[in-house]
């Protein structure tokens, strides 16, 4: 699995950006029951098919709309049509949540690759717009209990990976593994933001679908660039 | 004149109060931004839009209420994205169908942007001050007057309403609407003549006396209007 162990040098392109959210519709749509379910627990049970709804409409819109000829396409311009396509067809509050987090990041990629600076930089636009929008910190049982751990690896482990390339994915990975370990830990949290705050203490003992559900769009970008290290 | 935008995951909700709404302000645009794009349960930014455009056509600025969870969501990224809107169209941070309500009464008063959406949030203080906030029964209901305001130098007269559901939600905002354009502050059964959530918290029915007072510059008019208002029965003896 590991890239730097084959060798290949891998760019965190418009190409990478596509082939994430081509593997995020794929991940997505496997999870959609389980994500449904997570929010039958603790919500209004809608989140899995919501996401999927979005994400699929997503993958047809980017399919339909080509990279430009002429020059390389930037990162951006990818996020920036998932943004808002997420906002149109999601339905529920991920859609401003994702819609926003994506734009905010769209905004920072503006430019053909990615070095490791670059994906942090890309994180914590995203973050920094879940929070904005759902006006939610840490601890409160919210997609941000994944994004903000995400973000604070990434940080950690930008200019460790070796050469600028590696670099890009080695943050990536840190960032996808610790969303991970946040979706994981909301388990015992109380939420007090979103649907799930109504329940109170009952919220206790289920993952926050939202979380779960950020874990795996991260978990779904570093497939997309293990994908081109091993193509 | 203020166009009102009700985002709600359900169209059908957001429909009813349109209808409820348009009862008390007949002159008032109030459009639906709710439902995802094929009209399911959600919210969709495009549907959002596509109403609060159609509400600036019509009026000078949109007021926008909404719902739950992404509704709110939805409606603050579209705000965010339209640079344009800027200064026409707010959220107002109100509960959704009193909120609405006050604010099209407000609407149809002529009110400006900030007047619709300050009335609309005031409908939350309406709605919870009294006591703990749990189904305490408003005490106007009792037809004693809750706060009996001191009249001082004032005029006051008593009115029996004539019509049998008494100061319902069509009556209440005809007289709230009546006593904003007298320009004349006039307390009702003790409360703001010219607020149509405190008037509908009285509760008060057919046969029920109410007391009518102003006070200052055309007091003594006002109340004779706001006594002749409700004398017709608002057209249902």
């Amino acid at each position: 699995m590991s890239i730097d162990e084959k060798g290949s040098a891998v760019t965190l392109d418009a190409a990478w950006a596509r082939r994430w959210i081509v593997e995020a519709a794929a991940v997505v749509a496997a999870a959609k029951e389980e994500l449904t379910e997570l929010d039958r627990q603790i919500g209004d049970g809608d989140h899995g098919f919501n996401l999927d709804r979005g994400f699929q409409a997503v993958a047809t819109k980017l399919a339909e709309t080509p990279a430009p000829a002429d020059s390389p396409e930037e990162v951006g311009a990818v996020l920036k049509l998932v943004a808002a396509t997420l906002m149109s067809t999601v339905g529920g509050a991920a859609g401003p949540l994702y819609g926003t987090a994506f734009l905010r990041a769209a905004k920072v990629t503006g430019r053909a690759e990615l070095d490791g600076s670059g994906v942090v930089a890309l994180l914590q636009a995203a973050l920094e717009g879940v929070q904005t929008r759902g006006k939610s910190v840490p601890g409160e049982k919210t997609m941000v209990d994944a994004w903000h751990p995400a973000v604070a690896a990434a940080v950690a482990a930008a200019g460790t990976g070796g050469p600028p390339e590696d670099d890009a994915v080695m943050v990536l990975r840190a960032a996808a593994q610790a969303a991970d370990a946040g979706a994981t830990a909301t388990i015992p949290l109380v939420a007090t933001k979103g649907r799930a705050s109504y329940l109170g203490e009952r919220s206790a003992g289920h993952e926050d679908p939202g979380a779960r559900s950020t874990a795996l769009l991260l978990a779904a970008a570093v497939t997309a660039a293990e994908q081109a290290a091993a193509g | 004149m203020i166009a009102l935008v009700l985002v709600s995951h359900s169209v059908r909700l957001a429909e009813g109060l349109v209808e409820l709404a348009a009862q008390m302000a007949p002159d008032v645009p109030l459009l639906v931004g709710a439902g995802t794009s094929d009209g399911g349960l959600g919210t969709s930014i495009d549907v959002v839009q596509a109403a609060v455009e159609q509400g600036l056509a019509q009026a000078d600025g949109v007021a926008i209420l909404a719902d739950l969870g992404s509704a709110v969501l939805t409606t603050e990224s579209a705000i965010d994205l339209e640079d344009e809107w800027s200064g026409r169209v707010l959220l107002a941070q109100a509960p959704f169908v009193e909120g609405a309500v006050v604010a099209a009464v407000a609407a149809q008063q002529g009110g400006s942007l900030d007047d619709v959406v300050k009335a609309a949030v005031s409908a939350a203080q309406d709605l919870c001050c009294q006591g703990s906030g749990v189904s305490a029964p408003a005490p106007g209901a009792t037809g004693e007057p809750r706060v009996p305001l001191p009249v001082v130098d004032g005029v006051s007269a008593v009115v029996t309403l004539r019509n049998p559901l008494g100061l319902h939600a069509r009556p209440a905002a005809q007289v709230a609407r009546a006593v904003a354009e007298l320009g004349v502050p006039v307390t009702i059964g003790g409360v703001d003549g010219a607020s149509v959530l405190q008037l509908l918290a009285l509760g008060a029915t057919g046969g029920q006396e109410l007391t009518v007072a102003a006070t200052g510059d055309g007091a003594r008019d006002a109340v004779a209007a706001v006594v002749a208002l409700i004398e017709t029965g608002f057209g249902e003896v």
